[in-house]
């Protein structure tokens, strides 16, 4: 079932046209990735889906209906310029965004403090925003955007400014919202990430959508047939048969053949290679989506 | 209701910033401090002082026995000449000489006086109007007119009655009235009213300024609506302006009754301002109090309900017109220098109808005065000039209804830039841009 499903989205700012015909459909309890280079409309998606702009045409629904002002309530917003008030008390400024969130004060204050013990900042409570390091900034914006439990969560780079460990325990997190139940809307450009995090993604440029589904698949549909073998040959050299090309080979250490080819009919080349010596290991090596989303944004930026 | 919210935010987080505590007490402090302390200096450097003996040379020999004592001098008329005098005040035994020279053709109207300290302005004006007393008396003397006559003759005073005649629920109805008051009156609520618009004005429009520039915009916008974040700083914001005024006012008052209390002088301020005249004569307490009772006439002359009532009408109406521009201004700005370009545009008005005031004040019933009480953008300050003068009530109810309907417009359109604004960053907004928003 989708949870939130976007359908037939334009907005154009002046001439400007900044999305084209955008439609989504985010399955419940999933994570799903909204990728793009800079500029391509990400960002206006989001403002529509946080109704912060109206769409020009075309709908949003949510849960199978359409987008309400009591469903602000249910989404958590990350943005990626992270921002509080610098002079105002990192707890008092959480309880009063909670509450802005619907929350009762009371209610805030309790789930606050619970969050605070579990990410180690409680002494942090009764400081000013602007006593924080970036980090620790950051870590109270995640509070503040989780805080009201939504069944909607919007991540907007929600890595950037973390070091590595902080990164783990946000991740975890993540994963953890969504086994509890929340659907996650991940906008990000850590392509490494994405292939870590995400179940599906769509990938837009320039307004318009140019690849959509689920990560696995998007590998395969762009998989080159390259295979990676390990071979301890029987004596000097490897053949491969007619129609397979070795892009590169290589020994190593242990008298072993490192050999990348591209091949049209895997079992044929396994086959062969069986005559030539002994196969270590052998895999496919499926493209990265980091690889995928360069071709694709060059190549569309290119044709228009 | 979320605004609620907001504006409690808005307010608690003002009320207790240390300026605004710093602001708020020391304000009167300072204040109370500068119309209290030259006087309370005054009186105690005399009272704290030794008696200062200024030793008198009179060659002329007109003014013996002329020189008043007073409570922190005394003068000694003295045979020796100048030159041992002068010594003597060397040694300490005087603390001045007052020569006055003898002149050949005339009375002498000049005099020299010699000391080491120096001496203070109460002791020179007090030198100068005994010896002119003294003199003009001479004169006088000298011409055979009795100077009790002339005393009397020159302390005619002549009151100027005006009297306004109005009908009231078609009784005739006879107003006193007294310039110079409601004019004074009319400034200070028009000063008040300028103050408070750019004030918290501003404060609205940095307020904006702070949540664009600090990106926390963002994750307000996606919780409540544009238009009650708005709303929610500029009611908040007019809060804490009230609140500071009505603790001013407690303050002053306070301030005010302690001090007397503590020195026991009821009016030190006249007292300071009568301290330099050193003369004060039976004629003008008298007069003083007429005058008194005169204002107080006028003062109960004058509807103050009314008066109240329209200067809240006009106060809160100003204020809000004023704060939905700014707020649309700070939110096409990302800092607080580029918003000058429309901060200007936007108090011209204002500040014509502040450049008008005397005009308004001397000519309340001028089609200049009515106009510029007509006009928005102008009339919370002209209406209060013309107020204190009696205004008919359907031109301030004309007034009060083209401010309402335009604060209710502008904050509409406010708000439509502001929606888009708060969004916009590292733009330099032109005016046709800001109207182009408009229609997003």
């Amino acid at each position: 079932m989708n949870y939130l499903e976007i359908k037939n989205v334009s907005k154009s700012y002046g001439m400007k046209k900044v999305l084209d015909d955008i439609s989504i459909s985010v399955p419940q309890q999933s994570i799903y990735g909204l990728l793009g280079p800079n500029g391509a409309g990400k960002t206006t998606l989001i403002r529509i889906i946080n109704q912060i702009t109206m769409p020009d045409t075309g709908q949003v629904l949510l849960n199978g209906n359409p987008l309400s002002p009591k469903d602000v309530e249910i989404i958590g917003y990350l943005p990626e310029e992270r921002g509080l008030y610098k002079k105002m008390k990192v707890g008092e400024q959480a309880v009063y965004l909670a509450q802005l969130k619907g929350m009762d004060r009371r209610d805030a204050d309790n789930k606050l403090r619970h969050w605070f013990v579990k990410f180690g900042i409680t002494e942090w409570w009764d400081k000013k925003v602007e006593e924080l390091s970036k980090g620790m900034q950051q870590k109270v914006q995640f509070i503040v955007t989780v805080i009201h439990e939504p069944k909607l969560l919007i991540f907007d780079e929600p890595f950037s400014g973390f070091d590595p460990v902080n990164v783990n325990l946000l991740k975890n997190e993540i994963l953890e919202l969504r086994d509890k139940g929340a659907t996650i809307l991940f906008s990000t450009h850590n392509m490494a990430s994405v292939e870590e995090l995400c179940d599906n993604i769509m990938l837009i440029n320039k307004g318009e959508k140019i690849l959509e589904g689920k990560v696995s698949d998007i590998k395969q549909q762009y998989k080159s047939h390259i295979y990676e073998m390990i071979v301890r040959p029987f004596k000097e050299g490897i053949d491969v048969p007619e129609g397979n090309t070795i892009t590169a080979m290589e020994n190593d250490r242990d008298g072993n053949v490192h050999i990348t080819v591209k091949s049209a009919n895997s079992n044929e080349l396994i086959r062969s290679v069986l005559d030539e010596g002994e196969l270590v290991s052998y895999k496919e090596i499926l493209p990265s989506m980091n690889d995928i989303f360069i071709n694709l944004v060059t190549a569309n930026s290119s044709n228009s | 209701m979320k605004i609620g919210i907001i504006i409690q935010r808005e307010y608690l987080t003002r009320v207790k910033k240390k300026s605004f505590l710093i602001i708020t007490f020391l304000t009167p402090i300072l204040f109370a401090a500068l119309m209290f302390l030259p006087s309370i200096l005054m009186l105690n450097s005399e009272k704290l002082e030794d008696k200062r003996a200024i030793a008198v040379c009179d060659e002329s020999g007109i003014f013996k026995g002329k020189f008043e004592d007073t409570d922190a001098n005394s003068f000694i008329y003295s045979d020796q000449d100048l030159d041992e005098l002068k010594a003597l005040v060397k040694e300490g035994v005087y603390d001045g000489v007052l020569f006055i020279p003898a002149t050949q053709l005339n009375v002498p109207t000049s005099a020299e006086l010699y000391s080491q300290e120096p001496l203070p302005m109460t002791l020179t004006s007090h030198i100068k109007s005994n010896m002119k007393q003294a003199i003009e008396h001479q004169k006088l003397l000298a011409s055979g007119i009795d100077p009790d006559i002339v005393k009397s003759a020159m302390g005619t005073t002549i009151t100027l009655q005006t009297v306004r005649m109005d009908e009231v629920n078609g009784e005739e109805v006879e107003k006193k009235s007294f310039g110079e008051f409601e004019m004074i009156f009319g400034l200070f609520l028009a000063m008040i009213i300028y103050f408070v618009v750019f004030l918290f004005g501003s404060q609205v429009m940095r307020g904006v300024i702070e949540e664009k520039t600090n990106r926390i915009i963002e994750v307000l916008v996606c919780s409540v609506k544009p238009f009650e974040l708005m709303m929610g700083k500029i009611i908040g914001i007019a809060l804490v302006g009230l609140t500071q005024f009505v603790l001013w006012i407690v303050l002053s008052l306070g301030i005010y009754t302690a001090v007397t209390m503590a020195t026991g002088t009821p009016d030190l301020l006249s007292n300071g301002t009568v301290m330099s005249e050193q003369v004060i004569d039976a004629q003008q307490i008298t007069e003083g109090d007429e005058m008194l009772k005169e204002v107080m006439d006028v003062v109960h002359s004058i509807n103050f309900s009314e008066i109240l009532w329209c200067f809240l009408l006009y106060f809160i109406g100003g204020y809000f017109l004023y704060a939905a521009m700014f707020a649309a201004t700070g939110s096409a700005c990302d800092n607080e220098t580029d918003s000058q370009q429309f901060t200007l545009p936007i108090s011209i008005p204002l500040i014509l109808a502040i450049v008008c005031s005397t005009g308004i004040a001397n000519a309340p019933n001028s089609s200049l005065s009515i106009w510029l009480s007509m006009i928005p953008f102008t009339s919370p300050v002209a209406m209060m000039l013309r107020i204190p003068y009696g205004v008919p009530y359907w031109q301030i109810g004309v007034s009060a209804a083209i401010l309402v309907l335009t604060f209710v417009i502008f904050t509409w359109l406010a708000a439509k830039i502001y929606r888009t604004g708060i969004l916009m960053y590292g733009k330099k907004v032109s005016w046709k841009e800001l109207l182009k928003w408009l229609r997003y």
